[in-house]
C-alpha cells in the first residue's frame, strides 16, 4: 500500500451539479481493485477454493444475497444521494442484467432482485463506472450509513450531517478490525431537531448539534434497533467533540467487537450487549476504551471536515424574490396540484425553493419499486428542476431537493404525466413493505400483496387526507426490514402451521418520540388483514380529538378501545 | 503449518510445549497463555524467548501484564467469521506499546490477511499444502486505505492524505 502523494489527482472536472461525494482517482481505483477482489473471489468459489461457508460473508460484503429464486444485489446509495447520472446507470443495469426494475429499500439502497452469480462482478465494475457500489449493504459489517433525506434542503437543519455521512462512509470502508463483527452494525445521523433518520432504532444513532459558540458536536445514541428484539436506543452522550468524532465510533466498535455474542445470532447486535450489561456499564466501557485510544490518531482536523464539506456546498441557488407568490397563486388554482403540494412537498432553507418527494406508492403498487424507464424519467427531470441530484427516502420514495417554487407546478405537470404524482406522502397507503415471501429466503409471509390490498382498499384520496398522518410499516418476518415496530400500525408476518398470519401491533414511532409498537389481539390470516386495519382506522376516527393523528390518539386512548372494537368485528 | 511472515514465507522458531511439557531453557518456546498465568513466577527466570497462544476470547488487558515477558503472542481463530483478534492485536499495539511477533492462527482467510497486518499482526500461519498464490494477491490488493491502521505502510488515511492536498493547494 506505497502512498505517492504526486498521484493524487484533483476530483474530476464537476461534470454534474449534485452535490454527491465527487470520486477523485484514489476513489476510483479503489473501486476498481475492489471489483478486481470479488472477481477473483468468484473465481475462487467455482473452483472450490473457497467454502460455500466462506464465501458467503465474502459475497455477503459486496451486497451479493441468494434469495429465493436467484441472487439479489443491494447497491449501495451512500446516504440516499444520488446524481442523475447514477440514476441512469441503475436503470442501465436493471434493463441489462435485471427485469427492467429496481427495488429502493428502508436503508435508502436499491435492490435488484434477478442478478446471476456469473455476472455479479460485471454489475459491480458497471456500478463503479458511475463511482457507485455495494460495499457492506450486508455482511457483519459497518453498513451504508443513513441519514435524513432532506439533508442540505431541510429548513429546520442545524448541521449537513452529509459531510460525517461521508466521513463514516470512508471511515468504515473495508474497516481492516471491524468488517467481522459479531453481526451487522447500522448507523445513522440527523443534523434537524426534527428526527427523519429514525436515529433511535439504530446501532449508533448520531445528532450533529451546533454547541455555545457554534462549534459542531454530537449527540450519541446506541444500542436502538428493530429485529426480533426491538429497542429503542439509550443516549451515550449529550456531546462528543467534533474532532472526537471517529475516536469514539472506534471506541464504541471496540467494545462491541470484543464483547458483543457470538455464540446466538438472535442475541449478536449491540442492542443485546448493551441492555445485557446495562447502560451504565455500557457506557463506562466506551468511555474506557475512548480514554486509552491514541485520539490524535483518529483525529477529525478541521481541514478534513472541510475538504469533504466542500463536496456538499450548496448548488447554485438563485435569488427568487417571488417565487411564492407564483406558487401560492398555481395552489389556488389547481386542486389536485394544491393536494400535491400540502403532502408531497417539504419546506427548503432557501428562499424561493422546496423539496419535492415523489411517491413510489402509487395505489396498488409495491411500495419501492421503480422501473427503469421511470429512473431515466426521474433522472431526466432532476436535470431539470433540482441541480441533477435525487434522494432516496428510507420510507421508500424519492426526492427531488432543490426545485424553484416557481417551477414545482410544471415539475407537478411531468411527473403526473408519468403516474409519478401519487400525492400520498405520509397517509395511510404511503405505506413501507420488505420484500417479503414474495422473494425473500427468511420470510414467513407476503408483505407486498398485504401493501397493494391495503393501498387499494384506501384509494379514495379524500379518505385518506381524512385520516391524515399514519405510518402503516409491514414486515414478512421478524428480522423487521419492513420496520414493523416503528409504525403507527405495524403488521408482521408469522408462520403458522405453514399458513401465512399476521401479528398487528399499535403505536409505533421512528421519529423523537421514537416507540415501539405493541400487540393488539391474536394474529389474523393473510384474508383478515385489511379488515383489521379498517377496523383500527374507523375506530380512531371516531374516538379522535380535534387535530389529533392516529398516533397521538393511541397514546390517548391507549390498547383497549382498538381491541374492543377487533373483538366486537371478529 | 507454512508461516507468511509480512507476506513471507518464514522459518517458524518458536517450539510449541505441552501443557504438561518442560520448556527448553535454549530454545524459543511457545506455551498456553493460561500456562504463563498459572506459572508466571516459576518462568520468570527463564532467558530464551517466550511465546503465548491467546483464545480470541482473551482480554487483551489481561494479557498486558506479560507482554514485557513475551516474544511472540499467537492469537487464534476459530472460525473467520470470529472478528475478535482484530481487536486483539490492535489493542495489544496500540493501547499497550507492544512490539512483538503478534501471529493469527487458526481459521483464517486469504482475504482477510491484509486486515491482519493492518491491526498490528505481524504473520499468519497458513494451512498445509494451501496456494499460497491468493495470500500474496490479498497484500497487494489495494493501494489505498480509507482509515488509519497499524500497518507503517499506510502512514495517512485517504481523509488526511485529502486534508495534506488541500494544503499543498493553500
Amino acid at each position: 500500500m506505497d502512498i505517492i502523494e504526486s498521484h493524487i489527482a484533483l476530483p474530476a472536472a464537476a461534470r454534474t451539479r449534485a452535490r454527491i461525494y465527487q470520486y477523485d482517482e484514489y476513489d476510483r481505483e479503489f473501486l476498481r481493485e475492489r471489483v478486481g477482489e470479488f472477481r477473483a473471489q468468484v473465481e475462487r468459489r467455482l473452483a472450490g477454493a473457497l467454502t460455500e461457508d466462506e464465501f458467503k460473508p465474502l459475497r455477503l460484503m459486496n451486497g451479493l444475497y441468494l434469495q429465493l429464486h436467484a441472487y439479489m444485489l443491494r447497491c449501495a446509495v451512500p446516504y440516499g444521494v444520488l446524481s442523475s447520472r447514477q440514476l441512469r446507470q441503475l436503470a442501465h443495469i436493471a434493463r441489462t442484467y435485471d427485469r427492467g426494475f429496481g427495488h429502493f429499500t428502508t436503508r435508502q439502497n436499491l435492490q435488484f432482485n434477478w442478478i446471476k452469480l456469473e455476472q455479479a462482478p460485471d454489475v459491480l465494475a458497471t456500478l463503479a463506472e458511475a463511482d457507485l457500489h455495494s460495499i457492506q449493504t450486508s455482511g457483519n459489517c459497518i453498513r451504508n450509513v443513513t441519514t435524513d433525506e432532506f439533508a442540505g434542503a431541510a429548513a429546520d437543519e442545524v448541521v449537513d450531517p452529509r459531510v460525517y455521512a461521508e466521513i463514516l462512509r470512508q471511515w468504515s470502508t473495508l474497516h481492516p478490525e471491524f468488517s467481522y463483527l459479531p453481526r451487522k452494525f447500522k448507523i445513522a445521523i440527523t443534523g434537524a431537531p426534527n428526527d427523519r433518520a429514525a436515529i433511535q432504532v439504530h446501532d449508533i444513532g448520531l445528532v450533529a448539534r451546533r454547541g455555545p459558540s457554534g462549534e459542531t458536536g454530537f449527540e450519541v445514541w446506541a444500542g436502538g434497533g428493530l429485529g426480533r428484539v426491538p429497542l429503542i436506543g439509550t443516549k451515550l452522550r449529550d456531546w462528543l467533540d467534533e474532532p472526537d468524532f471517529l475516536s469514539y465510533m472506534e471506541a464504541i466498535l471496540r467494545v462491541y467487537n470484543a464483547l458483543g455474542g457470538r455464540e446466538n445470532i438472535h442475541k449478536a447486535r449491540v442492542k443485546i450487549l448493551l441492555r445485557d450489561v446495562g447502560a451504565a456499564r455500557f457506557i463506562e466501557m466506551v468511555e474506557q476504551e475512548f480514554a486509552t485510544l491514541p485520539r490524535g490518531k483518529f483525529r477529525l482536523e478541521p481541514e478534513v471536515i472541510a475538504a469533504i464539506r466542500a463536496h456538499f456546498a450548496p448548488p447554485p441557488f438563485e435569488t427568487l424574490p417571488h417565487a411564492e407568490a407564483t406558487l401560492a397563486r398555481q395552489v389556488a388554482a389547481d386542486a389536485a396540484f394544491a393536494d400535491w403540494v400540502a403532502h408531497n412537498t417539504h419546506p427548503h432553507q432557501r428562499p424561493g425553493y422546496i423539496s419535492a418527494v415523489i411517491s413510489l406508492k402509487p395505489i396498488g403498487g409495491i411500495p419501492g419499486d421503480a422501473t427503469a424507464e421511470q429512473m431515466d424519467a426521474v433522472a431526466d427531470l432532476a436535470d431539470r428542476y433540482s441541480f441533477d441530484e435525487i434522494r432516496v427516502t428510507h420510507v421508500q420514495n424519492l426526492v427531488l431537493p432543490h426545485v424553484r417554487q416557481d417551477e414545482l407546478f410544471d415539475l407537478w405537470r411531468a411527473l403526473d404525466a408519468l403516474g409519478l404524482a401519487t400525492p400520498n406522502i405520509g397517509t395511510v397507503t404511503d405505506i413501507i413493505a420488505c420484500p417479503g415471501l414474495d422473494y425473500c429466503s427468511l420470510a414467513n409471509a407476503r408483505a407486498i400483496p398485504v401493501a397493494q390490498m391495503l393501498s387499494e382498499r384506501f384509494a379514495d384520496l379524500q379518505r385518506q387526507y381524512e385520516i391524515g398522518p399514519i405510518s402503516i410499516n409491514i414486515s414478512g418476518c421478524i428480522n423487521a426490514c419492513g420496520h414493523h415496530h416503528v409504525g403507527a400500525i405495524g403488521i408482521l408476518g408469522v408462520d403458522k402451521k405453514g399458513e401465512e398470519y399476521y401479528q398487528i401491533t399499535l403505536g409505533g414511532s421512528a421519529g423523537n418520540d421514537a416507540a415501539i409498537g405493541e400487540i393488539v389481539g391474536p394474529s389474523v390470516p393473510y384474508e383478515g388483514v385489511v379488515g383489521v386495519v379498517e377496523t383500527l382506522i374507523r375506530t380512531y376516527l371516531a374516538r379522535r380529538e380535534p387535530g389529533e393523528t392516529f398516533l397521538a390518539a393511541y397514546r390517548r386512548l391507549g390498547m383497549a378501545p382498538f381491541k374492543e372494537a377487533l373483538h366486537a368485528a371478529a | 503449518m507454512p508461516l507468511l511472515e509480512n507476506g513471507r514465507l518464514a522459518e517458524d522458531r518458536f517450539v510449541v510445549v505441552a501443557d504438561d511439557a518442560p520448556l527448553p531453557s535454549d530454545a524459543p518456546a511457545l506455551i498456553a497463555f493460561a500456562r504463563l498465568q498459572r506459572e508466571a513466577e516459576a518462568l520468570a527466570g527463564r532467558n530464551a524467548a517466550l511465546g503465548i497462544q491467546v483464545a480470541s476470547a482473551t482480554a487483551p488487558e489481561d494479557i498486558a501484564p506479560f507482554l514485557d515477558r513475551v516474544a511472540l503472542v499467537v492469537v487464534e481463530f476459530p472460525k473467520f467469521r470470529d472478528g475478535r483478534g482484530f481487536s486483539i492485536g490492535r489493542a495489544l499495539r496500540e493501547r499497550y506499546g507492544y512490539t512483538g511477533e503478534i501471529r493469527a492462527v487458526g481459521h483464517v482467510l486469504p482475504d482477510q490477511h491484509a486486515f491482519l497486518l493492518r491491526c498490528g499482526f505481524t504473520a499468519v500461519a497458513v494451512p498445509d499444502g494451501a496456494d499460497l498464490a491468493p495470500w500474496a494477491a490479498a497484500l497487494g490488493r489495494f493501494r489505498v486505505a480509507y482509515q488509519a491502521g497499524m500497518d507503517a505502510a499506510t502512514p495517512v488515511s485517504l481523509l488526511r492524505r485529502r486534508m495534506a492536498l488541500s494544503r499543498a493547494l493553500g
